[in-house]
């Protein structure tokens, strides 16, 4: 386990956990978890069912108070921070929910401006017009490729499609860090490539940090290695974007794999790092 | 015997946290205007026509009551003035209550109870919005401020039921019948009157999110929330109707 005190000054840090340990009655969600995301890194989460990702992410927005150990977003320890404060900090993360986490009786556009109009409400940003917020969530809804479907309810799309409704949720106000809980959980693989695509392409648009919670090792496997080409629309492998034709030796180094178990990380490196673990666990998550 | 008691005790703290929370965010930004035109216009718009036909029957049940009770004494003269008492002080605030603790208390419930299971409300605050001054805060607002209005509609259609009866069946005059009427009106019944549907919209709006918010269990858990907020609600109209008359009685 990483030294708690490593991570003391960490100026461009948007996400770190130092030492957070939680419990619910006797079972351990989170054992001591330290890790740190910098802005524009990429953190894949992998881990079995139960094994405190989720909990992590709930932990990251201050959702769930841990028992111990502090937790810093965008540098500020909102460890004790009071519900109400926590609420400002929150509109600055864009959050993708397992199963979507639409309001069901509103329609997509309602749902997607919903951020907008909460950080208007909260007096953040300075009021938008209706057209400039219609305007935004057109954009948002076009980055999905789902504008036509504006006025539609949640519970007339596929799942595939709420997915993606979720993350133009998730990014419509450009926020620096976005959190995606299993976003390819139960959707088949085309769906699910689909779903990654996106996510690689708000990451490299917009250089936004971005932490993804898994069971899939391809997954993290296209988010350390493949690059949205915006030229040609496509992902490309890292090494190739840039026209170079030998491998790029940094492909894939801001994208770091951690593996949790029990509530505890359990492996933290690089995707090479991580092929080369002997554990037996960690190897049961990586194609060989 | 203090495990049986635990339930409706933490229960009623929860819901004294509820409320507290709720009544603070009343003077705290951000106010969600748009929801508290929403659920005024659910509320009150909503509920006219109904409380229109209940107003006006319940009024001139009670002109047709009151002619029979009233001819033993040979007082028939005075039903406007019994109608327009019993209907300000009692009947008026009592029976709108019930009628919108029916409709929208159950309404709300399953509304919220809804979001809760399918874990819309934890996504809410993930967003960024306190999911109480968003929901909670709104509803009640609005019920405050329509089950009054609500009430003194229902006061004035049941006043006028009475009058038909009193006027088509009994021969009493318009002037006669509404002289008594304004007569027997003081400045307490009026008070009272508007005191009482105030108090009930607070219990209605808080027990009905109440039991919203804290639904557990899917969809029969949805149901439940559902029938424990009328219930609940309900009796709490009545057992604090108790309590406000015996205070005015004394004025």
């Amino acid at each position: 386990m990483a030294d708690p005190t490593q991570f003391a000054k960490q100026p461009d840090s948007i996400l770190r956990f130092e030492d957070v340990s939680l419990r619910f009655g006797s079972d351990v969600a989170l054992d001591r978890v330290t890790f740190c995301v910098r802005a524009s890194d990429t953190r894949v989460l992998l881990g079995q069912a139960g094994s405190g990702k989720t909990v992590l992410m709930k932990v990251a927005l201050g959702l769930v108070k841990p028992d111990s150990g502090r937790v810093f977003l965008f540098d500020q320890d909102i460890t004790d921070w009071p519900e109400s404060k926590l609420f400002d900090i929150r509109s600055h993360v864009g959050m993708l929910f397992q199963e979507g986490g639409l309001f069901d009786s509103q329609t997509i556009e309602e749902n997607v401006a919903y951020p907008l109009l909460n950080q208007r409400v909260r007096g953040e940003l300075p009021k938008p017009a209706r057209e400039q917020v219609h305007e935004k969530v057109v954009s948002a809804l076009t980055f999905v490729e789902l504008e036509k479907t504006l006025d539609k309810f949640p519970s007339e799309l596929s799942g595939g499609m709420r997915r993606r409704v979720g993350i133009a949720r998730a990014i419509v106000t450009e926020p620096p860090l976005v959190l995606y809980d299993s976003p390819t959980a139960g959707l088949d693989p085309i769906t699910a490539n689909t779903i990654m695509a996106l996510i690689i392409k708000e990451r490299d648009m917009r250089n936004t940090a971005s932490m993804i919670v898994t069971h899939r090792y391809q997954d993290g496997n296209l988010m350390a290695n493949f690059r949205y080409n915006p030229s040609s629309g496509q992902l490309e492998h890292a090494w190739r974007v840039n026209g170079a034709s030998a491998p790029n030796p940094h492909a894939g180094l801001r994208t770091t794999f951690m593996v949790m178990r029990d509530g505890r990380v359990v492996f933290e490196g690089s995707e090479k790092e991580l092929m080369a673990s002997t554990d037996e666990y960690v190897g049961k998550f990586v194609k060989r | 015997m203090l495990d049986v008691l635990k339930p409706p005790v933490s229960a009623f703290q929860d819901f004294i946290v509820l409320a507290g929370q709720a009544t603070r965010n009343v003077f705290r930004r951000p106010h969600y205007s748009d929801d508290i035109a929403l659920q005024m216009d659910l509320v009150g718009v909503g509920s006219l026509p109904i409380v229109l036909l209940i107003g006006f029957f319940s009024g001139a049940v009670m002109g047709l009551q009151m002619s029979r009770a009233l001819a033993q004494y040979g007082a028939q003269g005075q039903v406007g003035n019994i109608v327009a008492i019993t209907l300000v002080r009692e009947l008026g605030p009592v029976l709108t209550a019930l009628l919108i603790a029916g409709r929208n208390a159950s309404g709300m419930a399953s509304e919220l109870g809804s979001m809760k299971v399918t874990e819309q409300i934890d996504a809410m605050r993930a967003l960024g919005t306190d999911p109480i001054q968003k929901l909670v805060t709104p509803r009640v607002i609005a019920m405050a401020f329509t089950l009054p209005l609500l009430t003194v509609i229902a006061d004035f259609v049941g006043i006028f039921g009475g009058f038909l009866v009193a006027n088509l069946m009994m021969g009493i005059t318009a002037s006669q019948y509404w002289t008594t009427a304004w007569r027997a009106l003081g400045y307490n019944d009026i008070v009272q009157g508007l005191f009482k549907p105030l108090l009930f919209a607070v219990i209605i709006s808080m027990v009905g999110c109440f039991y919203g918010m804290r639904t557990r269990g899917g969809t029969r858990g949805v149901g439940l929330a559902t029938t424990q907020a009328v219930v609940v609600a309900s009796v709490w109209i009545f057992v604090v109707d108790l309590f406000i008359t015996r205070i005015f009685v004394n004025l």
